[in-house]
């Protein structure tokens, strides 16, 4: 009989799963567009036209124009590419800093693992939000000598990828902790392979599936946090524009020309939704004992 | 045996607890002595219940452990605060030397960086958290003192509201699992997930102020005023609590004691009640304190939004004018709040499973 992948296995079940492999592809659709935004939108996102300044929904402009007269449909593509961008390279620098961190303290354990779990249960003591400002704050400090909105831009990226690590951090090493206890990985170390390979070549590849979990939750969380800060002017500033900027214009602008914020808002919480519906169907693809 | 009962009692004493300081504003003396009392009960109740389950050394280690981690929080502000460069008193126009000397003096900058450090955290331990650098005179700790109970409020409101809509929809959705039911409440609950809260904020107010004149757009003056961001900050913990829910009522369902009660022929009510739900409480008591925290850094946007004068409000407004003990001030003071909130939620989740006590 031929043997079958872990992979092919939980691949099979998420096909069954309509939602999430509506979401995949809905996520695959929306990264698209934000890769090649320059060919996909229909304007510039800055192009300002005095003559069409916030037009509602019509034939020309599909979702409307803004205090500007920029084309809104063009500006929420644009948007899509740094909030998107933001969230990918944010989740995979916290996933590589937390996945270290997580493998060496679990595979250490003892004191080592006591004392690295206590900084991060120190981090864990201040609110995200808190501390993302914090390190933002700590940055803008640092970095003196650069372009303001290069500054801002750069803080975002540094402060969601410090933020996010200690999540992926806790699940690396609960995960390394129960893998040390299993059959391949003493039998692996009876035959005299060195730590480290043990580590990268034998946990790390089997307990990938928890991991890809929790990056698919990450990138959300990432992609709202950066809406947040930028919603409250902390996070990207002008010319540079992402969902979370684009809410902000509308959301003061909110009693005389409420499309502003619903297409943005839209394009948010659709995104959201899909990272949350693939997410769960790739945690019951991987996990069926943990399916409902 | 598990006592779920406690929970919601617990649940029921913090909404008696919240709704009566709002009666605050009615000032007298029989007002203060019966809120001195009920404190002074919950108190009472919550360590006679450690006592009497003898306990007294898994708490005190828990309260070592968050002492520490408050300690070295403080400490890593304090040197944030002296190293983070800009502060008020960079101008462009140098100072003259005794004017500088006499602001050094002030802020005890001639000192030694250990003489300092002694003296930042004697005024922590005595309240003082400095003074702000952009309001010349005023101290952090005044303006913490004026803003907090508003967040708190706002705080406290979403999370009962939270629970309120959160258990019941769970439950459902667990109850009637794969129906109709269950997937209506749970399309409700991840689309309350993936809803950020700067866009229901604005929509609401979009809805229920401009178009139906129903409720004030923002403010914070009378309970009326409390309704939309309450709604809008306590959405993402509703969802979150009534998907833990089903999932946990659902893991409770499949056990051999359920099982059990089944068989000896319980009606599906009596089963629901006494044996599902007290233990399907258990992980959600757990997921509180992370709930806080959900909560706390949430009600920053909604300040913002509904104009609320809280604390997060102030946090932002101060991270932009570079008004580093306020900002310092203020995270302490979160981190404070968080490990206290953590740290009961794990005391009170060993009263209610007296199992744990075994583990500590």
């Amino acid at each position: 009989m031929k043997s079958r992948s872990l992979w092919y296995d939980s691949w099979k079940r998420l096909k069954k799963n309509k939602a999430a492999i509506i979401s995949g592809g809905f996520l695959i659709f929306v990264c698209f567009c934000a890769y090649f935004a320059e060919y996909v939108s229909p304007y510039s996102f800055e192009a300002q036209d005095a003559s069409k300044i916030l037009m509602p929904p019509n034939a020309e402009n599909w979702l409307g124009t803004d205090s500007l007269g920029r084309d809104m449909l063009s500006r929420i593509i644009w948007g899509a590419q740094m909030s998107m961008a933001v969230g990918i390279f944010t989740a995979i620098a916290s996933l590589i800093l937390g996945t270290i961190y997580g493998a060496i303290s679990g595979w250490l354990g003892g004191r080592a693992d006591g004392l690295m779990m206590r900084f991060i249960d120190i981090l864990y003591t201040i609110p995200a939000l808190v501390l993302l400002i914090l390190v933002m704050v700590l940055f803008n400090s640092l970095a003196t000598d650069m372009d303001p909105k290069d500054k801002a831009l750069y803080g975002t990226f540094v402060a969601l990828s410090v933020v996010g690590w200690v999540n992926i951090a806790r699940l690396v090493r609960g995960q390394v902790l129960q893998a040390k206890q299993l059959l391949y990985v003493e039998s692996a170390r009876a035959i005299g392979v060195p730590s480290w390979q043990i580590l990268f070549k034998h946990i790390l590849p089997n307990i990938l599936g928890p991991i890809i979990v929790t990056l698919t939750f990450q990138i959300p969380a990432n992609v709202m946090f950066e809406s947040f800060l930028s919603f409250i002017g902390l996070g990207i500033q002008p010319p540079y524009s992402s969902w979370g900027t684009l809410a902000s214009d509308g959301w003061r602008s909110l009693r005389t020309y409420p499309h502003i914020i619903i297409s943005p808002g839209i394009a948010l919480f659709l995104t959201m939704l899909a990272f949350n519906l693939l997410g769960d169907g790739l945690r019951d693809a991987f996990d069926p004992k943990m399916r409902k | 045996m598990f006592k779920g009962k406690n929970f919601l009692y617990s649940l029921l004493g913090l909404l008696a607890l919240v709704i009566f300081f709002d009666l605050g504003q009615f000032e007298g003396p029989l007002v203060i002595v019966s809120q001195a009392a009920l404190i002074g009960l919950l108190v009472f109740g919550f360590f006679y219940s450690i006592i009497k389950q003898g306990m007294s050394f898994y708490v005190l280690k828990r309260i070592g452990g968050a002492s520490f981690v408050l300690f070295i929080i403080a400490t890593s502000t304090f040197l944030m605060l002296r190293f983070l460069p800009g502060g008020p008193f960079d101008s462009d126009k140098a100072l003259p030397p005794e004017v500088l000397a006499n602001i050094e003096a002030k802020y005890h900058l001639d000192k030694t960086l250990g003489e300092q450090y002694f003296i930042y955290m004697g005024d922590l331990l005595t309240g003082n958290l400095g003074e702000s650098y952009k309001y010349i005179g005023r101290g952090v700790t005044d303006i913490i003192a004026e803003s907090l109970p508003n967040s708190l409020k706002l705080g406290a409101y979403a999370i009962l509201l939270s629970f309120i809509v959160g258990l019941p929809l769970g439950v459902l959705a667990a109850s009637r699992h794969n129906t109709i039911w269950d997937t209506s409440a749970m399309f409700m609950a991840i689309s309350g997930v993936a809803l950020p809260s700067f866009i229901v904020g604005p929509i609401l107010v979009y809805v229920f102020a401009y178009s139906l004149d129903l409720l004030p757009p923002a403010l914070w003056e009378s309970p009326i005023y409390y309704i939309l961001p309450v709604v809008t900050l306590g959405l993402r913990p509703a969802a979150i609590i009534a998907r833990l829910t089903r999932s946990s009522v659902l893991d409770v369902i499949s056990s051999d004691f359920v099982r059990t009660a089944r068989a000896k022929g319980l009606a599906q009510k009596v089963v629901l009640f006494k044996h599902v739900l007290r233990n399907s409480l258990i992980p959600v008591v757990t997921m509180s304190g992370p709930l806080v925290a959900n909560v706390l850094s949430g009600s920053f946007i909604i300040e913002i939004i509904f104009a609320v004068p809280g604390m997060g409000k102030h946090f932002v407004q101060s991270v932009t004018n570079r008004d580093y003990p306020l900002v310092l001030g203020v995270t302490l003071l979160y981190a404070g709040l968080l490990v206290t909130a953590n740290l009961l939620v794990d005391l009170l989740y060993a009263v209610i499973d007296p199992r744990m006590k075994m583990q500590s």
